[in-house]
C-alpha cells in the first residue's frame, strides 16, 4: 500500500472517484436485479453493471498502473472480452426464458412462444 | 473454402497478434515472433469455422461509431440508474422488433452486441432467417420510434463500415 499512498494526491483522488462511480453503477445494477418485476427486466441489470460499473473500475486500475510506470494494458483486453461475451450470455438467457415461457410484463409478440 | 494466401483474414490475424501482445504487455522480440506466428496460424487452422473475411471500408466511421456507443453507454446508464433509484418509478417495458438491413454475420453480431451493451435495451432473439432482432426495452412507450432510433444510431454506421 506504500506505493499507492506515495502517488500524487490528484491521481489518488481521480482513481478514488472512478472507483466510487464504478461501484455506484454496479450497485444500481444489483438493486435493479432486486426491484424489477419480471425476468426480462432483471436481465437489464447485469448488462448495465458490466458497462459503466466495470468501466469505472478498469479506468481506475489503468490510471494507477500508469502512475506507477507499468503498462496497464490488460484492462483493454478485459473490456474487449466482456464486450464480446456479455451480450452473448444475455442473449442465451433471454432465448431460454422465452422458450420456457416465463411471464413477461410487456406483451410477448405473437410470433414467439406465449407465456 | 480454401484459405487464400498467407493472410486470408487480415483483421482477425491483427486482432490475435494484438491480443497476445496486450496479454504479455511487452514488445520484446520473442513476444513479437509469437504474436506473428499466432496471427498467421490461428485463422488458417480455423478457416473452416470462419465466415467470409470482412473488409472495413471506412475507418473514420469506426471511430465515430465507437464515440457514439461510449457516449450512449454513459447517457443510458444515468437514465436507467434514475429508473432504479426513484421509488415511485413504474417503467413500461416493451418488446421491440428491429428489422435488419445488415447482411454480414459479423455486422449483425456487432449490432446485437451494441444494443445489449447500451443499457435499457437487450437484444433477445437474433433471427437471421426473418431478418430481425427482437429487443427487450426496459422503459419504452413508442416501440417504432425506439427501433428507428437504434437503426439510425448503430445500424447505419455499421452498414457504412461493412458495405
Amino acid at each position: 500500500m506504500d506505493t499507492l499512498t506515495a502517488l500524487p494526491l490528484w491521481i489518488q483522488g481521480v482513481a478514488a472517484a472512478l472507483l466510487v462511480t464504478g461501484g455506484f453503477f454496479a450497485f444500481v445494477g444489483a438493486l435493479g436485479l432486486l426491484r424489477f418485476p419480471d425476468f426480462y427486466m432483471r436481465l437489464h441489470a447485469p448488462t448495465k453493471a458490466s458497462t459503466l460499473g466495470l468501466g469505472g473500475v478498469l479506468l481506475a486500475s489503468m490510471l494507477l498502473a500508469w502512475a506507477r510506470g507499468q503498462a496497464g494494458l490488460h484492462e483493454l483486453l478485459i473490456a474487449f472480452f466482456v464486450f464480446v461475451t456479455a451480450p452473448v450470455s444475455a442473449n442465451l438467457l433471454a432465448m431460454a426464458a422465452l422458450h420456457l415461457r416465463l411471464p413477461s410484463k410487456a406483451p410477448v409478440p405473437p410470433d414467439q412462444p406465449q407465456p | 473454402m480454401k484459405p487464400r494466401g498467407l493472410l486470408s483474414h487480415p483483421l482477425l490475424s491483427l486482432q490475435v497478434a494484438a491480443a497476445w501482445l496486450l496479454l504479455r504487455q511487452s514488445l520484446a522480440p520473442g513476444n513479437l515472433i509469437t504474436a506473428a506466428l499466432l496471427g498467421l496460424l490461428l485463422p488458417r487452422l480455423l478457416h473452416g469455422f470462419l465466415p467470409e473475411p470482412v473488409r472495413v471500408r471506412r475507418w473514420g466511421t469506426v471511430l465515430r461509431l465507437l464515440g457514439v456507443v461510449l457516449w450512449d453507454i454513459v447517457k443510458s446508464n444515468l437514465i436507467v440508474a434514475r429508473i432504479v433509484l426513484s421509488p415511485g418509478s413504474r417503467p413500461q417495458p416493451a418488446w421491440v422488433p428491429v428489422p435488419l438491413d445488415l447482411e454480414h454475420p459479423l455486422a449483425i453480431t456487432l449490432f446485437a452486441g451494441i444494443i445489449t451493451t447500451t443499457p435499457g435495451t437487450v437484444s433477445c432473439v437474433v433471427d437471421a432467417r426473418r431478418r430481425q432482432i427482437l429487443v427487450h426495452a426496459l422503459d419504452c412507450t413508442d416501440a417504432a420510434a425506439a427501433a428507428a432510433d437504434m437503426k439510425a444510431r448503430y445500424e447505419a454506421p455499421l452498414k457504412e463500415i461493412f458495405g
